[in-house]
């Protein structure tokens, strides 16, 4: 089991830039369209607020994915102090 | 400590604890239970979509900000105590909402009237950050170790309670004023009622004593004199941080906002329900389903809390495209039997365009089958000199189910509820559990309210965005909560413990 933790702790750390990359495209895809194909309803606002938001999230994914792959949910600690 | 405190004063340290957070959370709902009103208020007239995506914007704003009250918030209960923190988000919430009440529409002001809301959301958001988190964790360092899950649960009923609550004022004041009044004004009545249910709580809470175990840690001289820093710059303290944000509370509030909010907003925009309907079905689903945050609670102090959250989730992610699916199905007019059905004489309103002789007509027709269904067909001509009649598409809205399509949605709603209470009912005591007393109310509520703020409050914003995308289809807000809830789940099930922190008076 704490191999797959090792392991997929790599994964965890590309997912981060992943979903940033993602999400920016997304935003620049979607903004592009505001005046044509899908009205008013995919403004710079609204993606600036979605990238804002969801950018420190995937950090704090990638430092999740590096603190799995360093070892360190292997034993967790059975109380609250340790 | 906690173990010989006697049981009438652990329920009244449960109710006035509870009492406190069911009305923030009241205060807090009633503005996403009003969003399409609402945004008839604050934009233009023409803003068409946009007026409610732009409102639904304004309405995760408050859950945005969130995370930053859990922050400003826990670090202030973990400095001067839980008991007076709680107080002040509790006169914040209910001062900003009842401003929300009094502010002029968009006709009267412009767009400052979006902009002033916008600012009293955020001070909303703020206040709940603060609020659950001292709420959570006052009761819990109450309880014994043996009933933690039981006695938490209680607070973790009084989300949906606070929804229910909202979900029943808006819908008893739209009854007695009228559908036009309540447009026109009455909407403000809920944010007004607030600050009353807010002076009653405030006294009770006046009279409650310092969690023990803070008072305890105060009386030692052991308070921490920098939670923030202990909390996230200290790596032990952290990766349990990032652990329950990724591996339990990003996947418990996708649940919990789809089941509860997304629901109604998909019945009420995408299906076209009767505004009545779509609340009455929500309000039975939610009666039948609180008492369950109850029993998860109780049962996750046998069983433990991991398997019964990430068994929610499980479900959430199999079962939420044919229950929206059935809805879709249910509701869709071209598959219903119209044999024999009654066609109301259509209501024509005639309204002259300015600057040309062109007029706008609008019928309605009011349609009631069979089977005890009915819905209204709005269409919009124009008659223009020039170019004859043109006539507009026809709208089918308002849409009322027979009896037992009613209560088939009330079973599908009760069952997203169910999985709200599997992945709440335990999660209270399984974020205190984590993280020791001194910088507890800190550490818990930023993982809380990043899952539930943000990742669970934009379910009905992303959800509603991405329906909208070229080539979308109405189910395709679901991949949204769904994709979530997976990684939380394999997250939770490979990281997660099962195991109890019986001792959390450190």
């Amino acid at each position: 089991m704490n191999t797959l933790k090792k392991f997929l702790g790599i994964v965890w750390m590309l997912l981060g830039p992943l979903a940033m990359a993602f999400l920016i495209m997304q935003a620049i895809d979607k903004v592009g369209l505001v005046h044509t194909e899908i009205e008013r309803t995919n403004t710079i606002l609204q993606w600036a607020i979605i990238l804002f938001i969801f950018f420190p999230i995937s950090i704090g994914l990638m430092i999740f994915g590096f603190y799995a792959w360093k070892g360190e949910y292997d034993q967790l600690a059975d109380h609250s102090s340790e | 400590m906690s173990e010989t405190l006697p049981k009438n004063n652990i329920f009244k340290v449960i109710g006035a604890s509870s009492l406190g957070t069911l009305i923030e959370w009241y205060d807090f709902y009633i503005f996403g239970s009003l969003a399409v009103i609402i945004g008839h208020q604050l934009f233009p007239e023409d803003a068409g979509a946009s007026a409610l995506i732009n409102t639904l914007a304004i309405f995760a704003a408050g859950f945005i900000v969130r995370p930053f009250g859990a922050l400003v918030f826990g670090r202030l209960g973990d400095l001067i105590g839980r008991k007076y923190t709680f107080l002040l988000t509790l006169v914040l919430m209910g001062g900003s909402t009842f401003l929300i009440g009094l502010i002029p529409s968009y006709s009267s002001i412009g767009y400052a009237a979006p902009i002033l809301v916008l600012i009293l959301r955020l001070v909303q958001g703020l206040a709940l950050g603060g609020e659950y988190g001292g709420a959570a964790t006052y009761v819990a360092e109450h309880a014994p170790k043996n009933k933690r899950g039981f006695f938490t649960s209680w607070i973790q009923t009084t989300a949906t309670l606070g929804l229910f609550l909202s979900l029943g004022v808006i819908v008893i004041t739209k009854n007695v004023l009228g559908a036009d009044t309540f447009a026109d004004w009455g909407w403000r009545i809920p944010f007004l009622l607030s600050i009353l249910l807010v002076v009653v709580s405030i006294y009770i809470r006046m009279k409650m004593h310092e969690s023990p175990m803070f008072s305890k840690l105060k009386a030692e001289g052991n308070v921490s004199k920098n939670p923030l820093k202990e909390s996230f710059n200290n790596k032990a303290n952290f990766k349990m941080v990032l652990l329950a944000l990724f591996g339990a509370t990003m996947g418990q509030g996708v649940i919990w906002y789809t089941g509860q909010f997304y629901a109604q907003s998909f019945l009420e925009n995408t299906c076209k329900l009767d505004f009545n309907d779509s609340r009455y079905i929500l309000l039975w689903g939610i009666a039948f389903a609180t008492p369950f945050f109850v029993i998860f609670g109780a049962w996750s102090d046998r069983v433990g809390r991991k398997w019964i959250m990430l068994a929610g989730m499980l479900l959430g992610i199999v079962f939420y495209r044919p229950i929206y699916q059935a809805f879709l199905d249910d509701t869709d007019t071209t598959k219903m039997d119209l044999t024999g059905a009654v066609y109301a004489k259509p209501a024509i309103k005639r309204e002259a365009l300015s600057g040309t002789s062109d007029s706008l007509y609008t019928s309605t027709t009011n349609v009631v089958l069979k089977s005890g269904a009915s819905f209204n067909k709005f269409q919009v001509d124009t008659v223009s000199q020039k170019s004859g009649v043109l006539s507009g598409k026809e709208i089918i809205k308002d849409k009322v189910l027979p009896t037992p399509l009613f209560w088939k949605f009330v079973g599908l709603i009760f069952f997203q509820i169910l999985l709200v209470t599997m992945v709440y009912g335990p999660i209270a005591a399984f974020l205190v559990e984590l993280f020791p007393t001194k910088i507890r109310y800190t550490s818990m509520s930023l993982p809380y309210h990043i899952g539930n703020g943000v990742f669970g409050g934009l379910v009905p914003f992303i959800a509603t965005l991405i329906a909208s995308f070229a080539g979308a289809t109405p189910l395709s807000g679901l991949w949204y909560p769904i994709g979530i809830a997976t990684l939380s789940l394999i997250i939770g099930t490979i990281y997660l413990s099962n195991k109890r922190d019986e001792n959390i008076n450190d």
